[in-house]
């Protein structure tokens, strides 16, 4: 007799995917805030007088 | 396993396009064009990386107001053809989820905004997340037949915030095209529910069709147009647009008032809807309020088309008075 708490096929398919789009987005989420910082950073960095 | 969670077994899981869904993509699109020709018109020399992460903040906040939306009005969703087929009327997502997911964009794309951009434009942003959540959504939506009238705010206040995330300030010219919008939401809105009535009736939300008849609704909607045409030709005078902007937006508003004039003299929404299955289906008498609603989104997606157009060519303006 199978487990009736056991996941479906379709179930983890959909689980995979929804795991899968959360870390894309938080990667994406700390690219951005890792560019927006060197952008800023650079754009207040002293330009020494020469 | 509990109980909530065997009753989920009886829908399909949700899938992570369901939670795309969510977010109202076709409304966040047009959120991103005249957030977009906001932020362009500011005409303020701004770092591209910048530029795109604004607009991103601003889609994701749109973004967030439509979950949380499709929270809060999923009983009401599920009573209409036109959204019966969302995730959470259709049970594909849990309202609980929809709600965390709008909550948390709503809080990264505010914070976003705030430390890559000012907090001017976050502000501005989570006063608009809020606005529509709360304000449109749960107050004014099932109250008074004003709800899209006023709840316009909330649809109108992305150009406000781009050009916000562009210069840290809000000119006339940011308003100006704020106001356009707002203007323009009521024709729109209530030409669209002129021939979806009975959807609007039957789930109990006071649709200005609902409230004061069809008559009435086709009257409001040729004084809201007469109101519009004036504030799309502004921007030429103030500065904003061009001599093509002044065409396009004097051409379109011809034929804008032309149409509102055909649907007063129409019996649009006098007729009850027979079919309950065909989604969009129009009555011969309803044709003249489904041309308006057409060409509503055509005249809205001109005008400012062409004045992001002429401002990334760098037209020059008919008269810089107001810059």
């Amino acid at each position: 007799m199978s487990d009736p708490n056991r996941e479906t096929e379709t179930e983890m398919k959909a689980r995979s995917g929804r795991n899968l789009a959360i870390a894309i987005g938080l990667f994406a989420f700390v690219v951005i805030v890792f560019v927006v910082t060197i952008i800023h950073l650079r754009s207040n960095v002293a330009v020494p007088h020469s | 396993m509990s109980m909530a969670q065997a009753a989920d077994r009886s829908h399909a899981p949700a899938r992570w396009q369901d939670f795309i869904q969510l977010l109202k993509p076709r409304v966040m699109s047009l959120v991103v064009f005249t957030a977009l020709t906001g932020l362009v018109c500011a005409d303020r020399p701004l770092n591209p990386v910048l530029a795109a992460v604004a607009i991103l903040c601003i889609a994701v906040g749109a973004g967030a107001s439509g979950a949380l939306n499709m929270w809060y009005d999923a009983d009401i969703d599920a009573k209409m053809r036109r959204t019966r087929g969302r995730p959470v009327p259709a049970g594909r997502v849990q309202g609980a989820d929809a709600l965390a997911l709008g909550v948390v964009l709503s809080m990264f794309s505010v914070m976003l905004m705030g430390m890559a951009l000012n907090w001017f434009a976050a502000a501005l942003l989570a006063f608009t997340i809020f606005f529509y959540a709360v304000v449109y959504t749960i107050w004014l939506k099932r109250w008074t037949a004003q709800n899209i009238v006023i709840g316009g705010l909330a649809g109108a206040l992305p150009p406000v915030i781009g050009w916000a995330a562009a210069t840290g300030s809000a000119p006339l010219n940011a308003w100006l095209l704020c106001a356009i919008i707002f203007f323009w939401t009521p024709p729109h809105f209530w030409a669209l529910s002129l021939y979806t009535r009975e959807d609007y009736a039957e789930a109990g939300v006071p649709m200005m069709p609902v409230v004061a008849g069809a008559a009435a609704t086709r009257r409001q909607i040729l004084i809201y147009s007469l109101l519009l045409i004036p504030l799309c030709l502004a921007p030429a005078f103030t500065g904003l647009g061009g001599p093509v902007y002044l065409g396009v937006a004097g051409a379109g508003g011809l034929m804008f008032l032309l149409l509102a004039v055909r649907l007063l003299r129409s019996h649009a929404g006098e007729t009850p809807d027979a079919r309950k299955d065909g989604l969009y289906d129009v009555r011969a008498g309803a044709r003249d309020a489904r041309n308006l609603f057409a060409f509503s989104i055509l005249y809205l997606a001109l005008i400012f088309a062409t004045l992001l157009g002429e401002h990334l060519v760098g037209a020059a303006p008919l008269t810089p008075l107001l810059r």
